[in-house]
C-alpha cells in the first residue's frame, strides 16, 4: 500500500442477473493502482460473476449500479474494449482453440490490445523468458491453444497470457483451483513477477493456499451476492481457520 | 410447379431417347460442334474419334438422380458451353465488381487479373515457366499443356487418356471426353523426384481453358512429385459449367500429392472428376480446399491397387450464402495392406450447404487394410446446413476401420473468451475458422496457405451484423 493512492476500478453498488436470477446484490469496490485485492466466499456466492460482469460477458445482465475503469463507465463496453482499455481475466476453465498456436495467439492479441505491430524478435525473446520462469514447456508454444493441455498447463498459460498482455488490471478467477503444490507457486511467482505499482490484481478464490506466498492488501468476504467484510490479509488467515460459517449468519438466501 | 416439375421431365427424356441421327438437331451437342472442336484443336484421328465415341455416351447416360439439384443446368443448352473460342469471350466489364474487388483484396497485378476473369491475354508467368520446364527438362520430365502432349506424347497419352476415368463413369464425364480443352499434363519418369511444387497456375492457357480442362499425371516407379492446382482468386467464367478430369497414375514406391485450391466464381457449377491408381507401396495424398461454385459436386478418388499402397485425403470446403458444395472422398482398398486416412472438414454460413458424400469399400483381397474417416463441420449460424452421407463396403473381416463425425457450432463462451484478450467478434470468429481450417492449410505451400486464410477471412468479411 503506497502512499498515494490512484484509483484505477471502481464498482458502486452493483446488480447483475445470470439467467433471470439475481446473483449479485450490491456490490461496492475500489481498487487502486499497486493493490491486491482478493475476494473470497463459497460456491455460488457470485464470485465469478463479479469478474465476469466486469468484462461485460453478454450472459450476464446488469440491472443497476456503475463500473468505473480509469474514471469510465464501462458498464456497456464490448469486452474487447474493455480488454483493450487494460483489464485481464483469468478464466477458471479457457477455451481451447484448435489450430491456433499460443505463439500465434498471443502475437495477434498483443497486436490488438496495444494496436500496433508486434516486434517478432524482441516478443520471442519475452515469450521464451516468461516461459522458463513459469516451468512451462517450451514446446507448448507451437502446441494449439489449450488442446489437450493439463489443468495445470492450462492455468500457467493464462498467467503467461496475463504477463504478455500486461494489463493494467488483471483478475484472477479461480487461477489456483484444482492445482498442486507446485502449480500454486508458480502461479503466485507469475503474480509478482507481473504486479507493479502501476497496476492492480483482483484474485477471485474459494481458498486460501495461494494467498500464503502472496502479498495480499485486502480480502473482501462475499456471501449472496454481498461483500459482508473486508480486512487485510488477516482475514484470510480467519478464514482458513474457521471458515464462512460465521460470516453465512444473517445474510439472507 | 406441376407444369415445371413435368416439363424438366420430359427434358430429361428428350435426351434418353435421342440416337445418332438426332445430334444434329439444334438441342444438345451436335457431332458437328464436336467436329468443330477437334479441328480447332488439330486433334490426331484417334482423338478425334475418341472425342465421337464419348459423345455417344454422353447421349445415352442420364444425369445424376442423388445430390444437388441440378435442374438450373439447361441441359438443352449445353451446346452454348461448349462451343468453342469467340462465343466465351467476355470483355472486363462484364466481370461481377464482387470479383473484382476480391482480386484487389487478394493483390492480384492487374494482367493476371484479367488472365483470371478470361479477358486477357497470356500472363507474363510464362517466362517463369518456361524457366521451370528446362529444369525439369533435364531429368526428364515432361511438362506440358494437354494438347501439345496429345501431338508429342501419343504413345503414353493414348495408353493413359481416360484410362483412368472412363468415360461411362458418368454424364460429364462423357461431356469432358468429347469436348476437353487445355489442361496439363506431367510425366516423371522412373526415380525422379521434383523437388519443386509444380503448379498448373503458372501456366495459364487460353482464355477458355478451366472449364474442361484434362490432367493427365503419370509418376513413374520410385518417382516423386506435388503438383498443385489454381489458386485462390476467384476465376471468372461466363460460361457456368466446369467438367474437368484429372487422372493420375502412381506407380510402385512412387509418391505424388495434389493440391487444389478453387475458388470458382459463384455462379459457377463444378462438376469435376478426380481419380488416382495406386501401386504397390505408392503413396497419394489429396490436399484440397473448395471455396467457390454454386453447386460442387466434387469426390476425389483412390483406388489401391498395389500391395502396400497408401492414400490420404486432406480437405476443406467453405459454403456461404446460395453454395451447395457437395464434396468428399472415395477409396477402394483392392489390395493387401493398403491404408487410407481421410481428414474431411466443412464450414458453412449464411445458408450455405456443406455435404460430406465418402464412399470406402474394402474389397475382400485387402485383408490387413486399414482405413481411418474424420469428417468435421462447422456452422457458423442457423440458418446454414451441414450433412455426412458415408457409405462403407467392406467386404473383409481382416481390416481396421474407424469413422469419426461431428458438427459443432462456434460457442458464446469461445468468443468471450477471445474478446477478453482484445479481439473483435468478428477477429475471434476469424481467428477459429482459420484454426479450424489450419489442418488444411498446413500442409499447403506457405504462400498458398497464406492466401487461404486471406480467403477465409474475405468470406467471413461482414457476416457479422
Amino acid at each position: 500500500m503506497s502512499g498515494k493512492t490512484e484509483k484505477l476500478l471502481e464498482i458502486k453498488n452493483l446488480y447483475v442477473n445470470a439467467e433471470e436470477k439475481e446473483i449479485l446484490k450490491g456490490i461496492n469496490l475500489q481498487i487502486n493502482k499497486g493493490e491486491v485485492h482478493v475476494i473470497m466466499g463459497p460456491n455460488g456466492s457470485g464470485k465469478s460473476t463479479t469478474a465476469n460482469a466486469i468484462l461485460n460477458n453478454p450472459e450476464y445482465s446488469k440491472t443497476k449500479g456503475e463500473i468505473i475503469f480509469e474514471g469510465e463507465n464501462i458498464n456497456k463496453l464490448p469486452t474487447d474494449e474493455i480488454a483493450r482499455k487494460g483489464i485481464f481475466m483469468s478464466f477458471q476453465s479457457p477455451e481451447e482453440i484448435p489450430g491456433v498456436s499460443v505463439t500465434n495467439f498471443l502475437k495477434y492479441a498483443k497486436n490488438k490490445i496495444t494496436e500496433k505491430p508486434v516486434k517478432i524478435f524482441k516478443f520471442r525473446e519475452e515469450l521464451k523468458k516468461y516461459m522458463e520462469q513459469l516451468n512451462m514447456n517450451p514446446e507448448n508454444m507451437e502446441r494449439s491453444l489449450n488442446v489437450g493441455f493439463s489443468g495445470g498447463e492450462k492455468k500457467k498459460n493464462e498467467i503467461l497470457q496475463m504477463l504478455i498482455l500486461d494489463p493494467k488490471l488483471a483478475i484472477l478467477d479461480e487461477t489456483d483451483s484444482g492445482l498442486d503444490v507446485d502449480a500454486i507457486k508458480t502461479v503466485s511467482k507469475g503474480i509478482e513477477m507481473f504486479k507493479n505499482d502501476k497496476n492492480a490484481v483482483l484474485i477471485i478464490t474459494h481458498n486460501t493456499r495461494i494467498l500464503h506466498s502472496l502479498d495480499v492488501d485486502y480480502v473482501h468476504v462475499l456471501i449472496n451476492g454481498k461483500i459482508v467484510k473486508t480486512a487485510g490479509k488477516e482475514l484470510a488467515k480467519e478464514i482458513e481457520e474457521q471458515g464462512y460459517e460465521k460470516y453465512k449468519t444473517g445474510v439472507k438466501e | 410447379m406441376k407444369n415445371n416439375i413435368d416439363e424438366i421431365n420430359r427434358n430429361v427424356y428428350d435426351i434418353k431417347n435421342k440416337d445418332e441421327y438426332e445430334f444434329k438437331i439444334k438441342k444438345g451437342i451436335t457431332k458437328d460442334i464436336i467436329e468443330e472442336i477437334s479441328k480447332q484443336k488439330n486433334d490426331p484421328s484417334w482423338m478425334r474419334e475418341f472425342r465421337l465415341k464419348a459423345l455417344e455416351v454422353y447421349n445415352s447416360l442420364e444425369l445424376p438422380t442423388w445430390g444437388p439439384d441440378l435442374s438450373e443446368l439447361n441441359m438443352n443448352e449445353i451446346a452454348t458451353y461448349v462451343r468453342p473460342k469467340t462465343k466465351l469471350n467476355t470483355s472486363w466489364d462484364d466481370v461481377p465488381e464482387d470479383i473484382k474487388n476480391t482480386f484487389d483484396k487478394l493483390g492480384i497485378p492487374e494482367a493476371e487479373k484479367k488472365s483470371l476473369a478470361g479477358v486477357g491475354a497470356q500472363y507474363d508467368s510464362e517466362v517463369v515457366y518456361h524457366s521451370m520446364k528446362e529444369e525439369l527438362s533435364k531429368q526428364g520430365v515432361i511438362y506440358t499443356d494437354m494438347e501439345t502432349a496429345v501431338r508429342e506424347y501419343p504413345d503414353i497419352v493414348k495408353a493413359h487418356f481416360m484410362k483412368c476415368v472412363p468415360v461411362h463413369d458418368h454424364k460429364f464425364v462423357a461431356l469432358h471426353g468429347a469436348v476437353w480443352s487445355g489442361g496439363s499434363f506431367v510425366y516423371v519418369p522412373k526415380g525422379v523426384k521434383v523437388d519443386i511444387p509444380l503448379q498448373s497456375y503458372f501456366r495459364l492457357n487460353s482464355p477458355e481453358s478451366g472449364q474442361f480442362e484434362h490432367t493427365l499425371i503419370i509418376v513413374e516407379e520410385g518417382a516423386s512429385l506435388h503438383f498443385i492446382e489454381g489458386c485462390s482468386a476467384p476465376k471468372y467464367n461466363k460460361v457456368n459449367l466446369h467438367a474437368g478430369c484429372v487422372e493420375l497414375y502412381v506407380k510402385d514406391n512412387a509418391y505424388l500429392r495434389y493440391s487444389t485450391i478453387e475458388n470458382w466464381s459463384k455462379n459457377m457449377l463444378n462438376l469435376n472428376t478426380k481419380k488416382a491408381l495406386v501401386g504397390k507401396n505408392a503413396t497419394m495424398e489429396w490436399v484440397s480446399g473448395s471455396f467457390g461454385s454454386k453447386i460442387s459436386m466434387l469426390y476425389p478418388m483412390s483406388i489401391l491397387n498395389g500391395e502396400g499402397a497408401k492414400t490420404e485425403y486432406t480437405g476443406i470446403s467453405f459454403a456461404g450464402k446460395g453454395q451447395n458444395l457437395d464434396t468428399g472422398f472415395k477409396v477402394v482398398h483392392n489390395a493387401p495392406k493398403t491404408s487410407s486416412v481421410v481428414n474431411a472438414k466443412s464450414i458453412s454460413k449464411n445458408g450455405g450447404a456443406c455435404t460430406y458424400r465418402s464412399l470406402v469399400r474394402i474389397n475382400e483381397n485387402a485383408k490387413n487394410s486399414k482405413c481411418s474417416v474424420s469428417c468435421e463441420s462447422l456452422m457458423l449460424d442457423d440458418i446454414s446446413r451441414s450433412d455426412t452421407i458415408p457409405v462403407s463396403d467392406i467386404r473383409t473381416d481382416e481390416v481396421e476401420f474407424s469413422h469419426e463425425a461431428s458438427i459443432g457450432k462456434i460457442s458464446d463462451k469461445t468468443i468471450f473468451y477471445l474478446m477478453s484478450r482484445g479481439l473483435s467478434e468478428e477477429d475471434a470468429k476469424a481467428m477459429i475458422v482459420r484454426g479450424f481450417a489450419y489442418p488444411v492449410s498446413k500442409e499447403l505451400p506457405v504462400e498458398y496457405a497464406a492466401e487461404m486464410n486471406n480467403l477465409i477471412n474475405l468470406e467471413l468479411e461482414g457476416q457479422v451484423g
